[in-house]
């Protein structure tokens, strides 16, 4: 036995080697392709910046875009955004009551949707609706050979499919934003003064004086930078999809989670960088009312 | 010919072949699927490019209009390396071009009179009305009534899409036109109404150049002027040539390639076994 274990010794250690050597191995190929993942899709989002100003897209692809994109994601953002004003209603109102501060409900509920719960849930719900969807769509046009079929007609696959989706989350995500704000308002606004019997005057005063365009430039400027994210991701993962229905599936998934994550990473540098800007214009002032 | 010379204004005096194909290999990641192939396809030919599942047909054919680009070599049209054509360039190149997809590849979200008249409103800026009575010509040629204008690809039948698929190919009046497996997946009788049509379609246009891949001999006996037949890499010793077969349609039948006579007459020979001892090793 003694034996055994002494030749099986320098084995395992060469395996131990060997299992180090492949671990760092396969770490070096995650970090090269990570890093090479990243330069392909900043070629493709630069290419569709490109192609946006190189040439007008057609106004049938962009109306169909922003119909599919905006209009027929009104009703979901709508309804989310109202649950979510009421939701923050319930899980507020105990707290306040406390202190005695009901009727500064609305400046909590207010500042909330402008500023944070508005412009994310508008894009949350757009990269879950919107974005697995053109994800999918573009994917199955990938696996179809149609996107080959564009690019062998002398058409630009990015003019005719990524700039059209682009344009329309831009346009449309501000839509989506202020609609999700103003049903989380009324929402939240309903719920208090009808359900809790918080004094309405006081607490559209308080509402009033505390939230004013700056929070609704706040929360639109963010609702910006992540429509361009959502359209970017979900056709890059689009047109990289692998082949097969579970290739397209996997695109779908990759393309929300992806918009998910750095909707949420956008969201942090976005409330960064807006607050360093209003103390620049406003020094001294404090953003949140 | 100068670097600045536009794509569309080759000298045919000078350049006798239409798509040229020299050294090229083609590799995904460390899978090789095309080898150090060099091939030439004079203007107005049919060539007919056989092989069986896997050889590197499509790739081929896809890399003649630069929609695969090769690891190594140069595919040139009209003598112009597609390689060194700017994006303006090869956009140009590609209106000179026609391609047939093996499964039609129309677009689902355009009804059949905007899929063909696509590539007029895209590069000749047509008005729509024109655009949709070539379109019409167009499918009046492939046998489809003018009712179908109307449909989406998922409303037609196989063959129609591929009728579709070649009136939307010959819509800019091309002078290559690209064939994948024209009549793959076809009943005998519709799979004989494709290569008719194409043979239509070559006779109607002078001095058109055809390339199609198929695994059909019966449509490569048809259509071809010449044929090649592929071989996959992987079953090729080290420095053995991809091209196993190169030839008019009529010789095919006495070559003495094994594996040329294997594939026309469709015998599974070796494969058999193949096979048996692949799952034994599992």
């Amino acid at each position: 036995m003694a034996s055994d274990a002494a030749s099986n010794a320098p084995s395992d250690a060469r395996g131990l080697g060997a299992a180090v050597g492949d671990s760092i191995a396969d770490l070096g190929t995650m970090i090269v392709e990570l890093i090479a993942g990243l330069g392909d899709f900043t070629l493709f989002f630069g290419q569709t910046l490109a192609w946006l100003f190189r040439r007008v897209p057609s106004r049938q692809l962009v109306v169909t875009s922003l119909y599919q994109i905006g209009v027929r994601s009104l009703p979901v953002v709508a309804l989310t955004g109202t649950f979510i004003g009421m939701v923050l209603a319930v899980q507020s109102y105990n707290q306040f009551e406390r202190f005695g501060m009901e009727n500064r409900l609305g400046v909590m509920i207010n500042l909330s949707m402008y500023r944070e719960l508005g412009p994310v849930l508008a894009a949350t719900m757009l990269a879950g609706r919107v974005g697995s969807a053109i994800a999918a769509e573009i994917g199955t046009m990938r696996v179809t050979e149609q996107i080959d079929a564009l690019a062998s007609m002398g058409a630009s696959p990015i003019q005719h499919l990524v700039v059209p989706r682009l344009l329309a989350c831009f346009l449309m995500i501000p839509a989506l934003t202020l609609m999700a704000i103003f049903m989380g308002v009324a929402g939240g606004a309903f719920y208090c003064v009808h359900v809790f019997g918080v004094d309405p005057y006081f607490y559209f005063a308080n509402a009033q004086e505390s939230t004013g365009v700056w929070d609704l430039f706040y929360g639109v400027t963010k609702s910006v930078f992540f429509g361009v994210a959502i359209a970017v991701i979900s056709c890059y993962r689009g047109f990289h999809s692998a082949a097969g229905a579970e290739g397209v599936g996997r695109a779908a998934t990759i393309a929300f989670v992806q918009a998910f994550v750095v909707i949420l990473a956008l969201d942090l540098m976005l409330s960064i960088s807006l607050d360093s800007l209003y103390q620049l214009i406003w020094p001294g002032e404090v953003a949140i009312g | 010919m100068s670097a600045s010379t536009p794509p569309s204004a080759p000298d045919p005096a000078v350049v006798s072949s239409m798509l040229d194909v020299r050294r090229v290999s083609v590799r995904f990641g460390e899978q090789a699927v095309l080898r150090d192939l060099t091939l030439s396809v004079p203007r107005g030919e049919t060539l007919v490019i056989i092989g069986e599942s896997g050889c590197g047909k499509t790739v081929l054919l896809k890399s003649l209009i630069g929609l695969v680009k090769p690891t190594q070599g140069v595919v040139s049209f009209c003598g112009r390396p597609l390689a060194g054509l700017t994006d303006r360039e090869l956009t140009a190149a590609r209106t000179r071009y026609g391609f047939v997809f093996q499964n039609a590849a129309l677009f689902d979200s355009l009804s059949v009179a905007e899929n063909v008249a696509f590539p007029l409103i895209e590069h000749r800026r047509a008005t729509r009305e024109a655009a949709y009575q070539a379109a019409i010509e167009r499918l009046h040629e492939v046998g489809l009534p003018t009712s179908v204008m109307t449909k989406k690809p998922a409303q037609l039948s196989g063959g129609m899409r591929k009728r579709v698929g070649l009136a939307r190919a010959l819509v800019m009046e091309p002078e290559v036109l690209l064939y994948d497996e024209p009549t793959t997946g076809l009943d005998p009788i519709m799979s004989d109404v494709i290569n008719e049509l194409i043979l239509r379609t070559r006779e109607g246009r002078k001095g058109v150049t055809s390339v199609v891949v198929t695994h059909d001999m019966h449509s490569a006996r048809k259509l071809a002027d010449r044929i090649i037949m592929l071989y996959p890499v992987s079953r090729l010793l080290r420095g053995e040539p991809q091209i196993v077969y190169d030839g008019p349609p009529e010789g095919i039948d006495a070559s003495n390639d094994q594996r040329v006579t294997q594939f026309v007459r469709g015998e599974a020979r070796d494969r058999l076994e193949e096979l048996s001892l692949s799952v034994a090793a599992d």
